[in-house]
Parts: C-alpha cells; sequence; structure tokens
C-alpha cells in the first residue's frame, strides 16, 4: 500500500483512522500484558478492556477500507485488496493517526491505569458526541462503543482513586504517572483542521466542548484521589493525529505487524 | 420488524450529559423479538435458532441472549440479523457461522446472516427463560434493566448468588471470564461466580 502520509486524503478517512488507530494502538498495549498483570482479576479485566477496544478498532478501520477501497476504484488504479486487517498490519508508524498517549509505554499499574483513565475520560465524551454524527455508520458504531467505554471509564476512575487515596507508596507511583502522561493530553483537547472539517460536516462534536466535559471529569476524579492536577497550560507534546509519533509507537507495531508481515498471503494460522 | 427508534428520547436518568441525550446507550425497546412478516414462516425460523447455543455460554441460545434482532425475506432469500454483544466479541463469527450452518440443515438454501451494529445490544434483551438458564448454570442474570447509572457504577445492584441464593456477596472485578461479564464471589457459601452485568 502506498505511504498514505504522502498524499493528501480526504479529511473523513484522516478521523476514522484517528478513531481506529486510538483503539488499535491501546488495544495492543493491553495485549501485551497478557500473562503479565499484577493478579488474574485485573488481567481478565486489561485483556476484556483491550478485546473492546480491538472489536471498536475494527468497525472503525473496516468503514474506512471500504471508503478507500470505493475511492482507489473510482480512481482506476488497481488496488490490493484493503481491508481492516490490511490498515492494522500494513501501515507503518507515520501513517497511524493515533494519540501520544495510547502509544505510551506499559510501565507500572499506575501507568497503565493512568493512561487508560486520561483516554477514557476523552474517549466517552467525544463517542458521545459522534452519536449524533450525520453519518449512521458513524453514529452507529459510536454507539456501540459509548456503552464500553462507559464501563472502562468506571473501572479506570476507581483505580486511579483507589491507588492515588491509598498508600503511601501508590499515591506517589499515580501522581508520577499521571504527571509522566499530561505532557501528552494535549492534543486530546486541540483541534485541527481535520477536526474542524468534521465538526462543519455535522459529524464531530466540537472539540472544546469535549474538552470542557475532560476536564471536569478529570478534575472530579483526581480530587477524589488526593492527586495533584498537573497545569493545563503545561508544554505538551503533540503531533500523533498527524502521523508524528514517539519511538514507542515503531517498537509496538514491529511486534505487532512481524507475523502478518512476514506471511502476507496466510491464511491459516 | 426492528426494534423501534433509532433515537427515542431518553430519560433524564438515561442521559450521559444534558445536552447530548446518548439514546443507544439505553436500549430504547424492552420487548424482546417482535416478528414481523409472515408470523409463521418467522416463527419455523425462529424454532431453528432457540437450537443455537451461544458458544461461550452454551445453556443459552442466540434467541434467547436477544442477538437475533431481525428475520426476513428478500426475494425469496431468508436474511437474518444479528447483532454482536460486545464490539469485539470474538464469538461473533462463530455464532454466525452456526446460525448459518443451523439454517442449511434445517432446509433453508443459501441464507444470509447480516451483522448490524444498530441499535446496540443490550442485555435487556435477554428473555425471561435465557436469565433462568443462566442461574442454573452457575451464572447470575443481569439484575434491573440496563442504564447509563449501571455502567457507571451509579446504581450497584444486589447480586444474589447463583449457587446458594445468598444476597451476600460483592464484587471482585468489572470483568469475567468474558467481556460480558464481571467476577463476583459470595461471603456465605464462599464461591466465587461470573455475573452477566448490565449492558
Amino acid at each position: 500500500m502506498q505511504n498514505m502520509a504522502q498524499k493528501k486524503q480526504p479529511p473523513l478517512i484522516d478521523y476514522l483512522l484517528r478513531l481506529g488507530d486510538n483503539a488499535l494502538v491501546l488495544g495492543q498495549r493491553h495485549a501485551q500484558l497478557c500473562g503479565k498483570a499484577p493478579a488474574l482479576e485485573e488481567e481478565l479485566a486489561l485483556m476484556n478492556v483491550g478485546l473492546d477496544l480491538f472489536g471498536q478498532a475494527r468497525n472503525w478501520l473496516g468503514y474506512v477500507s471500504e471508503l478507500l477501497a470505493a475511492e482507489l476504484m473510482a480512481s482506476e488504479l488497481v488496488a490490493d485488496k484493503i481491508d481492516a486487517d490490511h490498515l492494522a498490519f500494513r501501515r507503518d508508524a507515520q501513517d497511524f493517526r493515533n494519540l501520544l498517549l495510547v502509544e505510551q509505554p506499559n510501565g507500572d499499574f499506575a501507568d497503565i491505569m493512568g493512561r487508560q483513565f486520561l483516554f477514557d475520560a476523552w474517549h466517552v465524551h467525544l463517542l458521545d458526541g459522534l452519536t449524533h454524527a450525520s453519518d449512521p455508520r458513524i453514529a452507529e458504531v459510536a454507539a456501540k462503543s459509548l456503552k464500553e467505554a462507559t464501563y472502562h471509564l468506571r473501572r479506570s476512575s476507581e483505580w486511579v482513586i483507589r491507588l492515588g487515596d491509598g498508600t503511601e507508596e501508590s499515591h506517589t507511583r499515580m501522581q508520577r504517572a499521571l504527571d509522566n502522561l499530561w505532557q501528552f493530553t494535549g492534543e486530546l483537547l486541540q483541534g485541527d483542521e481535520i477536526d474542524q472539517a468534521m465538526l462543519e460536516a455535522g459529524i464531530a462534536p466540537d472539540l472544546e466542548t469535549v474538552a470542557t466535559r475532560w476536564k471536569a471529569t478529570v478534575e472530579e476524579v483526581l480530587e477524589e484521589a488526593t492527586l495533584e492536577r498537573p497545569s493545563y497550560d503545561a508544554w505538551m507534546y503533540t503531533g500523533g493525529k498527524v502521523g508524528h509519533h514517539t519511538e514507542h509507537l515503531g517498537f509496538l507495531l514491529a511486534e505487532m505487524q512481524y507475523l502478518p508481515r512476514a506471511y502476507p498471503d496466510a491464511t491459516v494460522w | 420488524m426492528r426494534p423501534s427508534g433509532n433515537h427515542p428520547s431518553a430519560s433524564s436518568d438515561d442521559r450521559l450529559t444534558d445536552d447530548w441525550p446518548s439514546s443507544d446507550l439505553i436500549g430504547s425497546d424492552r420487548s424482546g423479538l417482535p416478528p414481523a412478516g409472515d408470523e409463521g414462516d418467522v416463527n419455523a425460523v425462529l424454532a431453528v435458532l432457540q437450537e443455537v447455543p451461544d458458544p461461550e455460554v452454551p445453556v443459552v441460545s442466540v434467541v434467547e441472549l436477544g442477538i437475533v434482532r431481525d428475520i426476513t425475506w428478500l426475494d425469496g432469500r431468508l436474511v437474518v440479523n444479528v447483532t454482536p454483544t460486545y464490539s469485539g466479541c470474538p464469538a461473533t463469527e462463530v455464532i454466525e457461522q452456526h446460525i448459518h450452518e443451523a439454517l442449511v440443515a434445517a432446509g433453508y438454501a443459501d441464507p444470509l446472516i447480516q451483522r448490524r451494529l444498530s441499535p446496540a445490544w443490550t442485555t435487556d434483551w435477554l428473555t425471561d427463560a435465557g436469565r433462568e438458564n443462566l442461574r442454573a448454570y452457575g451464572i447470575a442474570p443481569p439484575v434491573g434493566s440496563a442504564s447509563k447509572r449501571s455502567l457507571t457504577g451509579q446504581s450497584d445492584p444486589v447480586v444474589p448468588c447463583p449457587l446458594c441464593g445468598s444476597n451476600a456477596t460483592e464484587r471482585v472485578s468489572e470483568f469475567g471470564s468474558t467481556a460480558c461479564k464481571a467476577l463476583y464471589r459470595c461471603r456465605d457459601c464462599l464461591e466465587p461466580f461470573d455475573y452477566f452485568k448490565c449492558l
């Protein structure tokens, strides 16, 4: 497949890739914890959250692949078979549009739950807005995902509170995780021309509204967790939404994509 | 025959936020499976599907689980619409395949099994028989109806132990052996059990 970063693609494709790649990359972070979680119950939960995210990724990327196939057909290019797997396993890091937050390494349990919480609190409010998208396909995938994300937020909030308002050690670690992850939250809240195009098309909610709700959720949970919220004005890393990633994504993709790239035509694993 | 309205008005409790009523978060349809078209034909198909078990919880059929959403005919070809429970449910393809096989075995030529996402599945569509089968199998069925409050944990129900009936139970983890379940334990008989949670 061509390097998609090199050519201008419709904003809808970019936007759907953001949604799908967020779910895919965070799901893969969960998959990496298989057999390594601190307790059996937490392992079950982490794997199930990851599975939900993979399902959401398949729904978003499946839609992208249909749109891409239609476009390639229209331009009379001979297209490889494009499906959700193709998008997941054959793109390179610069073609991924996920947030920097979700690609950050697993670290300790506070890092894992902190990353999940900061993402869930945003995901829920974004998906809620997307249930009103003018594109019915997007609205129905969002509605399905929203139920799952709401439950994820419940769990990650509980863990942030339990760790933050727990022992001295757990509090210290949760605060440290929050301080480290905070620098990746800027691009959750800051819109660009693609967000704007989707807002104007009646697809995406106003990111400022999502930001306001995200802040309210974060503030409420952090206060109960007795954690100190870093400043919203802190310096932020950005770039994930346009394909400029931290070094971590390449390693994640290398592991995730190795088998399908090594045996591209295999039908039985 | 599709469950009514895509965007019914949600009650205030069912809203995630005030100005974004998340109608699909809540199953708007509580009536299960209203048949349409030729009722006799639909019932014959339902009878076949009643024998198709969920692969992960084999005491419940796909009909009892409430995932068979629509049975119609398109130019003489049987079309069955099925909705997944969770986006990532690994049983989705297997269930669709089993439904296809059962219908072919029952004499329906080339049935078309379609996946439908909207309205999103809710445990409110579990039938009474399905709930009783779950309980007898050792899985506590959903308590109450699915709502935003049940998803966010604002109204955690008392889940009776499916083994001894005690109400002295506690949640161990939000997830159990599959995405659709949570892990509980009974403080009386001390047994752990799965709870089929509200969604």
